[in-house]
């Protein structure tokens, strides 16, 4: 059954995004050099992005692309150029018996929540979708017919979301620009 | 025939076990956001996976508003990187001990 569903469209899709994403996720964590684990982030960003497609969340994955891997990753790599930590950097090394723990504990906490799902979960298969007032749920639209349905939670947060994003880009400003004043008083 | 729930939760939880590695080994405040995106992803495949298979749009929305919450805490984060190497020339965080009092 299990290898009936690998073979499957879907589960040939998952097994390939599945593989890269483990992978390159495992180089995230322990490639010594910041960009080189920066450039493994974009890899297993566009994994997930492709997971997200073999379950129908189209546009989704191609905010996961446009955002994560486009707009964030950026972010990342300028910052990690800006203050020239591209190369491996001997203060990032590994401590001992910390690092064993700290995988030990984190391998044990992962196969506790996976042993739980396998066994406290029934195999749940994927059920025909029902379109949402007409559009593809998933879609441009079939977001859209979701997200801006006042009689559903979400309208209210979403409009909060952008003030949010206000918070954020005047919190970045205010912490990472210039201040004359302040370092003239300093100095 | 097509793929049932648990393959994605796991696959989930796999990806959320090795940002929890990430962030307890490494000790580069980049590194450690990059391991704290690792995991904000994995919970957002598995809300994915949850909304596609029990037939819930809610899975996505709340997808959306993570990804939000995620460029902001980015964009927060960084910016509070830079002033901190503004003033010290170290980023390993055992030595950035300055709150602790």
């Amino acid at each position: 059954m299990t290898l009936q569903a690998i073979l499957s469209g879907q589960g040939l899709m998952f097994l390939f995004f599945a593989v890269a994403a483990v992978a390159s996720g495992l180089l995230v964590v322990i490639l010594q050099n910041p960009l080189r684990a920066a450039l493994s982030l974009v890899i297993n960003l566009f994994s997930v992005a492709g997971l997200y497609l073999s379950l129908n969340a189209y546009f989704l994955a191609t905010v996961q692309v446009i955002v994560y891997a486009g707009a964030i990753m950026v972010l990342f790599l300028f910052v990690i150029m800006l203050l020239n930590m591209g190369q491996a950097n001997l203060n990032t090394s590994y401590r001992g018996i910390r690092t064993i723990l700290a995988f030990a504990s984190a391998v044990g906490l992962g196969g506790l929540m996976s042993a739980v799902v396998i066994k406290g979960v029934a195999p749940l298969m994927l059920p025909a979708e029902t379109m949402i007032g007409g559009a593809t749920p998933g879609s441009v639209e079939g977001v859209g017919k979701v997200l801006y349905n006042p009689s559903l939670p979400w309208l209210f947060a979403f409009e909060w979301t952008s003030f949010l994003l206000l918070v954020a880009v005047i919190g970045a400003v205010v912490l990472a620009g210039k201040r004359q004043t302040s370092q003239e008083g300093k100095a | 025939m097509s793929v049932p729930l648990h393959f994605y939760i796991v696959l989930s939880m796999i990806l959320f076990s090795l940002g929890i590695a990430g962030v307890t080994t490494r000790r580069n405040p980049i590194l450690i956001f990059m391991s704290i995106e690792l995991m904000l992803n994995a919970v957002n495949l598995s809300l994915i996976a949850f909304g596609r298979y029990l037939g819930d749009a809610g899975g996505q929305m709340l997808t959306i508003f993570v990804m939000a919450v995620a460029a902001a805490e980015v964009s927060v984060g960084l910016g509070i990187l830079i002033a901190i190497f503004r003033t010290k020339d170290n980023v390993d965080v055992d030595v950035l001990n300055g709150l602790k009092g």
